[in-house]
């Protein structure tokens, strides 16, 4: 009443954008970088923030040149850290526009949206015996968090990156190793050649009595799960993937609209907006040329291209496409 | 209407062209839009309501007259704020790029009693899409004024600088009430209509939520300054009204302004349709402040041709627009406020009276305005 059609979080934002009740945010507090191409991201959450369980991940939100993208981090800091601010550990990857942003150009004081940390990618609660963690590349950061988290009477490691500077946390799990805390083999790819997963047995003996927890690229988790699996201990194995779906945009595809039940194929120069109507869905639409934003309807899979400017806006949660002048580029998912 | 169409001397093809021009010069601006465009509009909308908070509160003590002047002044400028440069471009959809869920034309409402869902209808579909067409924008004298010398005269046009002027003053109200097409909705059978009905439900929450807020509890909190409180809502309230009025008149009734007929547009081209919207609107020249208090509807030629680009866009677009209306010899109707506001408010007062037909027979005419 006092503050309509605004809600008095609208104005306490400007103050306090980090107070209980608040949506979730967090404030970027430093940058730390941890190899040529990877930096840790300490985070001081909302008051919000429930907290994470080890290996977990949280969906952060980041401006990129103004424009508001999500990714899922695995959260690397231990569960109770008592400054109550957590780090994210980020692998900048070859074209990706939130990963270069966070290892190169964020900065301090940045605020940044945040999801509560999910994930079942975490040990249980009984401590096994024995533990394997097989990783590549980024792939080490849920399991970091982990190590950083709990020890293990018998843990072992066996991590693949191209060289050794690319091993992200490398002094730690030296120090741990060091410390007796773990056994640690590192597969340097560029030199040794990608892991045999099939041959792990020859680095590892008695990796099928381990608890094993791996993360890496799919070609490494497609082939553990394989050899598990072959040798009957598939329970014993658990695996973390970060990109299940990479969209590959292309001209027309398989349209589905979710909500109503329907697919059809649209080729690549037909508005969506048609491509429903003609297929018996009821759409919202106005001018139907890209100018009153009447028909915006949100995009949960897949890609379209404007076929204004050929623009190729991907699926992501919470992107709204106008499918007036949205064409499919690939299959991909509307709500409608 | 003119009696000699403007854009007579251009070829087809060469319409086209301009139509490309503008794509062209539309694509730029998309392509370089980022962090800074983010910026600008979280500043102005921190700006707004910082400067509404610290309003309300002075007025808290509005028993004091220079409390009362100075938060009635800073009121009435928040109010502008949220209703031109944040709200109308907002509802846009203009930064809808930023996939900002709380800066986005599916989730934003208004400092405003139509609400938003229904004004985006009327105005970016409707109005936008046709604009300056007679009969199907009624943006075009709001369906209560004659707006052109070809429209039949009426004797209740008589009233129409009346009308107008009570329009300025309650202007939300003529809106919502202009959004909900009241006028043709009030017909026995169509006020039954359960869409209708939804509709003006909503309208009516929505006035209601304004009215208790502005006029109700504000005045309450304000204890002994009550009344004083109560004058300087409803003075902002005014003020607000009259200048957005002000301003959108500007921007398609002064002189120099064409209006197109229903016929005109049957398979319009792109490039047609650029050309329509560049004879139709009329901008307002003037400083950096006055065009943010406008919400840069002072380019409103601008803003017609490219209605989804950020507004913060508009003044550096305005430039390569304006070479291009000199490129192919148009007019480029702009000029200062009260210049533009006088052009818009003689129109209103001479075609409230009859006035002989246009010398223009009527095959002519369809001829001209298929051209347009
Ligand atoms: S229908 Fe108007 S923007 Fe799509």
């Amino acid at each position: 009443m006092v503050t309509t059609p605004l809600l008095p979080s609208d104005y306490l934002d400007l103050v306090s954008p980090l107070r209980a009740g608040a949506d979730l945010r967090g404030r970027i507090e430093a940058v730390r970088p941890e190899t040529g191409d990877a930096a840790t991201i300490v985070i001081r959450p909302g008051r919000g923030w429930r907290g994470h369980t080890a290996g977990q991940y949280v969906r952060v939100g980041v401006d990129v040149d103004g424009v508001r993208l999500w990714r899922a981090y695995s959260v690397t800091s231990p569960t109770h850290r008592r400054d109550g601010r957590f780090t994210i550990t980020v692998k900048a990857i070859r074209d990706g526009k939130v990963s270069n942003h966070l290892v190169r150009r964020a900065k301090p004081g940045t605020l940044i949206q945040l999801d509560q940390a999910t994930g079942d990618f975490v040990l249980p609660r009984a401590k096994p015996a024995k533990v394997l963690y097989l990783t590549a590349g980024s792939g080490i950061t849920p399991v970091m968090g982990m190590l950083r988290d709990s020890e293990f009477d018998d843990a072992v490691m066996v991590h693949c990156a191209p060289q050794p500077h690319d091993v992200i946390f490398r002094e730690e799990l030296h120090g741990l190793v060091a410390a007796g805390k773990l056994r640690l083999t590192e597969v340097h790819t560029a030199t040794d050649g990608m892991l045999d997963v099939a041959r792990l047995g020859e680095l590892v003996p008695d990796w099928a009595e381990r608890e094993t927890w791996a993360c890496g690229p799919a070609g490494l988790l497609d082939a553990a799960e394989e050899h598990w699996n072959g040798h009957g201990v598939p329970e014993r194995l658990h695996t973390e993937r970060f990109r299940p779906n990479v969209v590959v945009a292309g001209a027309g595809g398989e349209v589905t609209f979710s909500t109503t039940g329907k697919s059809v194929d649209a080729d690549g120069a037909t508005p969506l907006l048609d491509v429903g109507e003609d297929a018996g869905v009821l759409m919202p639409s106005g001018c139907r040329m890209g100018i009153c934003f009447g028909c915006v309807t949100p995009l949960k899979a897949g890609a379209v291209r404007d076929l204004r400017t050929g623009e190729i806006t991907e699926a992501e949660p919470g992107v709204l496409i106008q499918t007036c002048v949205s064409a499919a580029a690939g299959p991909c998912d509307i709500e409608r | 209407m003119t009696a000699i169409d403007p854009t007579a001397h251009l070829t087809a093809e060469q319409i086209e062209e301009l139509g490309r021009e503008l794509d062209a010069i539309r694509d730029e601006v998309i392509a370089s839009r980022g962090e800074q465009d983010a910026a600008y509009i979280r500043k102005v909308i921190a700006a707004q309501r910082k400067l509404e908070l610290v309003s309300r509160g002075v007025l808290l003590f509005s028993i004091f007259p220079p409390a009362w002047v100075l938060g009635t002044a800073g009121l009435s400028v928040a109010k502008i704020m949220d209703n031109m440069e944040i709200g109308h471009n907002i509802l846009h959809g203009q930064w809808d790029w930023m996939r900002d869920p709380k800066i986005h034309s599916t989730t934003w409402e208004w400092d405003h009693v139509s609400p938003a869902a229904q004004w985006k209808h009327s105005h970016n579909e409707l109005h936008h899409t046709y604009t300056n067409v007679i009969g199907k924008d009624n943006d075009l004298g709001y369906g209560i004024m004659r707006v052109d010398e070809d429209q039949k005269w009426h004797p209740f046009h008589l009233g129409q600088p009346l009308w107008n002027f009570v329009n300025a003053c309650f202007f939300e109200y003529g809106i919502a009430a202009y959004d909900l097409e009241l006028g043709r909705n009030l017909s026995k059978h169509r006020r039954k209509s359960p869409e209708f009905r939804a509709r003006a439900r909503a309208v009516g929450r929505k006035i209601r939520k304004q009215v208790l807020k502005d006029y109700v509890v504000h005045p309450l909190l304000s204890g002994p300054s009550f009344l004083p409180t109560l004058a300087a809502t409803f003075t902002a309230n005014l003020v607000r009204n009259i200048w957005s009025h002000s301003v959108i008149m500007c921007g398609h009734f002064p002189e120099g302004v064409q209006v197109f007929e229903r016929r005109s547009i049957n398979g319009e081209t792109r490039g047609q349709w650029y050309l329509r919207q560049m004879m139709g609107s009329a901008n307002i020249s003037g400083s950096k402040a006055m065009h943010f208090m406008t919400g840069n509807l002072s380019h409103q030629i601008e803003h017609h041709l490219f209605p989804d680009l950020p507004s913060n866009r508009y003044a550096e677009v305005a430039v390569k627009v304006r070479a291009l209306f000199e490129k192919y010899e148009l007019e480029y109707v702009t000029g200062p406020l009260p210049k533009q506001v006088y052009s818009a408010w003689r129109k209103v007062f001479r075609l409230s009276l009859p006035n002989r037909k246009p010398h223009v027979k009527a095959p002519e005419r369809e001829r001209e305005l298929v051209a347009a």
